[in-house]
């Protein structure tokens, strides 16, 4: 136990400023976060939909949540339920077998039902495109709010896309 | 028990069966493709015995996939034995595709077969399952995606159902409840379903339903020049970008007589090892995380980030996405990059071998971690389930030490493997597994041959096919690559490792309680996207 806490103290505290060559981007997560404060009562809830991706903007979304990042610092976080979340960041060309499934956690989202598309397959269809087997870009089943290019977004990319959506409105 | 130190492979000889079905006429020997070890043609109707003789031998399941080339249909599977691989192969018309099934000698081909009905029509005589596998809703029953007249743009009239009345196998009795789960999951995972029967607390059963992110990936590769395929290939399962455009790769290059350069080939397996340490420093994190020791999750995910920056810095992608190329690698670091790279393997070296023994022997997380989600020796050989899985069951079969591939066959592997099977020791043998590649990676280093990155690949004016298999982070990973004669791509079918460890998480989850799920599914952390395609 004693070695678990000497491990953490030497550790140290890790979190990063927004980049400081971006002053743009870290006047954006000021912003942000009196902006979550005001409508959304300090908390924004993010629920994940992979509906047809490879994974790959899985492991992105879980950079944000490591130490360096830290997405719970803005008043971001991930709920287990839509019906807990404000916000649906949904990743994937949308898989035919999704394409009910997605639409059923759009309607078991409360209001304001916020969409963000990640990565190139979720924005325009990345490399799978429609197809037999995928529906394409999440915007041609549900409404999308913003979207967030790359293959995979970095977890920079992500955190910027999010705190600009929320900016915006 | 402690570590397994003598080597085990899957016990039989390929090149006995071989042998064995040539002298009884029952197949015909066929010049083996490049690193095969034997390959035969069998008729049809053999094609079940073939499989019976090779579990009595002790072989190991590997793979089993179609090529539809009209009229017939062309159909592979792949053993693997101490000796290397043994390829089968037959043909049916596709107008009466019926064969017997292997799965009664191999129950690890019940779901790929299905796959194959589903996506070929072919029909297996004695198979014990005839549900669909990867068909939801998205086509009909009568039409099959990788026959060759199916138009990849075929659009389905309306939106897509839910696939809600999928039949599970039952379970009745006083007491008996199910939960369904899934596809969306709770936490920040790819979606499938999982249908529990339990009783009480107990998990009587459980049932995956997956499919539900079929891309169509065999079926968009069709019509791709080499250099969209590994585009794709480094798609299939975004964790394991490396290990399958690297076995594309390799299928690719053996199919067209390609010799990468000793360079490429050296930068390749640098980015195969750091793909391995990246997924097993986040994964040991999780899997403590899912017992609520956040603490490890904490370190681990830190030095994971550390380890995916320098990939951007040094590769140019954080997930090392489309760093190879056919023929070769894309780029390679300068030389302070180089020794950035050999720093941080210093670097990590010493905080995995300062924290791995902090959490193997913390009492509160091994209580938790040890007996739990138990597969045992026998059941991981019957299952033929490869990579850590395997290694935590003692089947230990590493293609880097036991079926060498370039550049391997220079170096040692050391491969760690335990006999107990649960999720505290398929931990282990990942820690132990970070440490091995570390070592590997500074050898990989200290001996980079000086030459080019890669070498063309002219098509060969003539249709072409080949086979890769590579040690992913995962397993043994197996890429079938046919192009015709301009160089575009006429089939391709990854093997994701995934197809074999999905069917051993439900059996290691008898009578486990249902809220080891979660620590026991990330223990084994199947590829969904890999084996959905």
């Amino acid at each position: 136990m004693l070695r678990i806490f000497q491990r953490i103290r030497r550790t140290g505290h890790l979190t990063e400023p927004l980049p400081p060559t971006e002053r743009e981007f870290a006047q954006l997560g000021v912003a942000c976060q009196r902006e979550i404060a005001r409508r959304f009562q300090r908390s924004l809830a993010i629920r994940m939909v992979d509906a047809g991706s490879c994974n790959g903007c899985e492991l992105e979304m879980h950079a944000v949540n490591n130490s360096y990042y830290d997405i719970e610092r803005f008043g971001l976080h991930f709920v287990a339920s839509p019906r807990h979340a404000d916000l649906l960041l949904v990743t994937g060309v949308v898989s035919r077998h999704m394409e009910e499934a997605l639409r059923r956690t759009w309607v078991a989202t409360p209001a304001p039902k916020l969409v963000v598309a990640m990565g190139d397959c979720a924005a325009c269809g990345g490399e799978f495109g429609v197809s037999y087997a995928s529906c394409g870009p999440v915007s041609a089943v549900i409404p999308v709010d913003a979207v967030i290019p790359g293959c995979p977004p970095s977890p920079l990319q992500l955190l910027n896309g999010l705190l600009q959506l929320l900016q915006r409105r | 028990m402690s570590r397994i130190q003598t080597k085990n492979v899957s016990s039989g000889r390929v090149s006995d069966l071989s042998r064995d079905l040539i002298q009884t006429g029952q197949a015909e020997a066929l010049p083996p493709w490049p690193g095969l070890q034997a390959q035969v043609q069998l008729p049809s109707d053999n094609w079940g015995v073939a499989a019976e003789n090779a579990v009595r031998s002790g072989l190991r399941w590997a793979a089993v996939w179609g090529d539809h080339r009209p009229p017939a249909i062309q159909i592979f599977a792949l053993l693997f034995g101490c000796d290397g691989h043994l390829l089968l192969q037959t043909h049916v018309s596709d107008q009466q595709p019926e064969l017997p099934s292997q799965t009664p000698a191999y129950p690890a081909a019940n779901r790929p077969e299905r796959h194959l009905s589903d996506m070929l029509g072919l029909r297996w005589r004695g198979h014990p399952d005839a549900r669909r596998w990867t068909r939801h809703q998205a086509w009909p029953a009568d039409v099959w995606p990788l026959r060759r007249e199916f138009d990849c743009q075929t659009l389905p009239p309306g939106p897509t159902p839910g696939d809600c009345d999928y039949p599970f196998v039952p379970v009745a009795g006083a007491g008996v409840y199910e939960i369904p789960v899934g596809p969306v999951h709770a936490g920040i995972i790819e979606p499938g379903h999982f249908r529990f029967q339990a009783l009480g607390e107990e998990i009587l059963r459980l049932e995956e339903h997956l499919g539900y992110v079929h891309r169509g990936v065999e079926k968009i590769a069709v019509g791709r020049d080499a250099a969209g395929l590994l585009r794709l290939a480094a798609r299939v399962s975004g964790d394991s970008s490396i290990a399958h455009s690297w076995a594309a790769a390799q299928a690719l290059e053996r199919a067209l007589a390609v010799e990468v350069p000793r360079r490429a080939l050296h930068w390749r397996a640098i980015l195969a090892e750091r793909e391995r340490i990246a997924n097993h420093l986040g994964d040991i994190g999780a899997i403590c995380n899912d017992v609520g020791f956040a603490f490890a999750q904490v370190q681990l995910s830190r030095q994971r980030e550390l380890w995916q920056r320098r990939n951007f810095a040094a590769f140019g992608h954080r997930l090392l996405m489309d760093t190879l190329v056919p023929g070769g690698v894309a780029r390679e670091p300068d030389a302070e990059l180089i020794a950035a790279l050999r720093r941080d393997g210093d670097a990590l070296r010493t905080e995995v071998a300062d924290l791995l023994p902090l959490l193997l022997e913390y009492p509160s997380l091994q209580d938790r971690l040890r007996d739990t989600g138990i597969l045992r020796p026998d059941q991981a050989r019957r299952y033929g389930v490869v990579g850590y899985v395997g290694r935590a069951s003692n089947l230990q079969d590493d293609l880097r030490r036991d079926a060498p591939y370039a550049p391997y066959e220079n170096l040692t592997i050391e491969v760690p493997a335990y006999a107990e099977g649960d999720v505290a020791k398929r931990v282990r043998v990942r820690g132990e597994e970070i440490l091995v590649s570390l070592t590997l990676i500074d050898q990989l280093l200290e001996r980079l041959p000086q030459g080019p990155l890669a070498t063309p690949c002219n098509t060969r004016g003539r249709a072409v096919e080949g086979l890769g298999l590579v040690e992913g982070w995962r397993g043994e990973t197996l890429a079938y690559v046919r192009l015709d004669a301009t160089g575009r791509v006429e089939r391709y079918f990854p093997r994701d490792p995934s197809w074999l460890s999905w069917p051993a998480l439900e059996i290691l989850l008898d009578g486990v309680i249902v809220p080891d799920f979660p620590v026991c599914n990330k223990s084994v952390n199947a590829s969904y996207a890999g084996q959905d395609l």
